[in-house]
């Protein structure tokens, strides 16, 4: 058996729909808008490995946490994010891991 | 939940579980709090897990365990743009039992496995429950907050086991906050591909396994590395750098996973592949220094919380965390014993460690991060330059093989300081080997 077909192309959005979220109303995740206009790196933007951090049309933080891969990165990475964890049983659930 | 238990292990994780397999094993009424909705529901690893401590604990475990394949084959592998020089390992020895203690796993099935053993031990798993904190009187540690409605917990002594993004720890003033050149952020995808491909295209046997390391431009010349690791029927690839590193180049971790697995050198072992799964995990480095304490009155931090990660090419994390759990629990059984669950009546804890491969390891590969911080052109220049000069000692031409080599050496060391180049190999062999 040959298989010579590149692997699949998936974008971020489509890679994310593969995993299991059990998705909270509440974020887990805050921003203080007042920091967040006073910051020049805006790491957070970039360092999420699944984008959860964006900037919206009024160049506020908009924070999609329904996608959070729980990993802590942007927490390590900016001094102000308030990371609390996900209520049990809410967040993002592993099926491989 | 008014009940006081022996102890309390936050985090079912390898270490957690592990801790509370021990106690309940010595008749210990011990709960693991677990946020997820079952154990390995929230847990990532590369996929290696050294089963040297769990061998001990459930003797065979592969006869049982959901492991995926043992490791008999090794590659590591330097990546310039568009040329790769590599090393690849094959012991048939490591085909025996127990199988060089190497196994590739997939940790969502692998602790869920591992937390039903504890179970069946005994052990108490809470699952779907978050710890918010320690509930503490006078300087001692006597339970944990829970989230939910009843939520305080008590015991003698608490384990915190809640993994690298370690709020708690940090909260009980134990721990500090890691900066971002401590803390590895690593992205991984599981691929799918069916076991005859995987057999044929890795050169396995049935259940035989291969790890692969790939560095320099895997990763865009950025200290780290990317990876491919053999499952039964899926490959786990990954990549992971330090954030620090990644900030300085506004590198995002999803970006440069596609970037490696587009690589010339590394698309071929993935094609056919269907992507399964994506997720991201911190890799502790804080360096045997900076380790966090790890223990006060009534608590004690194990596993990645408290850093036990060998930065080295032994990447060894789940077996440290296992050891440390299993340490902690001979600890707790001691302090029970004395009656005295003090940071005093618990010191066996950090004497076991000291005296074991743990700290002997951490202290062995102390300065392995900074040493590669020092260097960066072990990841871009070197690579690129060795390359170089190989493609142009095997590249035919009509030009007498001695001119040809000649110039492929002067393209070297045009690049390269020859004297920074030994003494920068002799400082990785040192410190990373």
């Amino acid at each position: 058996m040959t298989i010579l077909q590149p692997l699949e192309k998936k974008t971020l959005a489509e890679k994310l729909y593969l995993v299991r979220f059990k998705t909270d109303t509440e974020s887990h995740l805050k921003v203080d808008p007042e920091k967040c206009k006073l910051c020049r790196e805006r790491g957070c933007i970039y360092i999420c490995p699944a984008d959860v951090y964006k900037l919206d049309e009024k160049e506020n933080i908009a924070i999609s946490y329904e996608a959070c891969l729980e990993c802590g990165t942007c927490r390590i990475t900016c001094e102000f994010i308030d990371w609390k964890n996900p209520r049990g049983g809410f967040g993002v659930c592993y099926r491989y891991g | 939940m008014t009940d006081k238990f022996d102890c309390i292990i936050i985090g079912a994780g390898p270490s957690g579980i592990a801790c509370a397999f021990a106690m309940a094993k010595a008749g210990l009424d011990v709960v693991v709090i677990e946020r997820g909705e079952y154990p390995g529901s929230k847990n990532v690893s590369g996929g290696v897990l050294y089963s040297t401590i769990l061998n001990k604990l459930i003797p065979n475990f592969w006869q049982d365990a959901p492991v995926e394949r043992h490791v008999v084959k090794k590659r590591y592998s330097i990546l310039s743009k568009d040329s790769e020089m590599a090393l690849e390992l094959n012991f048939n020895n490591f085909n025996n039992p127990p199988y060089n203690d190497s196994f590739t796993i997939l940790r969502s099935k692998f602790d869920r496995w591992f937390a039903k053993k504890a179970e069946d031990t005994g052990a108490f798993v809470l699952t779907e429950t978050v710890v918010d904190d320690f509930i503490w009187k006078d300087g001692k540690v006597i339970g944990v907050k829970a989230r939910r409605e009843d939520g305080d917990v008590y015991a003698d002594v608490v384990v915190c086991a809640e993994g690298a993004n370690s709020l708690l720890a940090e909260k009980s003033g134990l721990k500090k906050k890691p900066a971002d050149n401590q803390m590895i952020t690593a992205a991984k995808e599981v691929i799918s591909l069916p076991r005859e491909v995987i057999e044929d295209r890795f050169n396995l046997e049935a259940d035989e396994g291969l790890t692969m390391e790939f560095f320099g431009d895997a990763v865009k010349g950025m200290i780290g590395s990317g990876f491919i690791y053999t499952n039964k029927d899926s490959l786990s690839v990954g990549v992971g750098c330090p954030i620090s590193v990644m900030k300085k180049r506004n590198m995002h971790p999803n970006d440069l996973l596609d970037a490696f697995k587009s690589h010339p050198m590394i698309k071929k072992f993935l094609r056919g592949g269907k992507i399964e799964e994506l997720s991201a995990k911190m890799i502790p480095e804080l360096g045997y220094k900076n380790l966090s304490r790890l223990v006060a009155n009534g608590l004690l931090i194990v596993g990645d919380a408290a850093g036990f990660v060998n930065p080295s090419l032994y990447r060894e994390g789940s077996n440290m965390a296992m050891a440390s759990g299993v340490m902690a629990a001979e600890a707790i059984l001691e302090a029970k014993g004395k009656g005295d669950f003090s940071e005093a009546g618990l010191a066996g804890y950090g004497k076991r460690l000291q005296e074991s491969f743990v700290m002997k390891d951490l202290e062995r590969y102390c300065d392995a991060p900074e040493r590669l911080a020092e260097a960066p052109e072990l990841f871009k220049e070197y690579p690129d330059a060795i390359l170089k000069m190989a493609e142009g000692y095997f590249t035919i031409s009509d030009m007498p093989k001695r001119e040809a080599q000649q110039l492929a050496r002067r393209h070297f060391k045009d690049k390269v300081s020859i004297w920074k180049f030994l003494w920068d190999m002799y400082k990785v062999r040192k410190s990373i080997l």
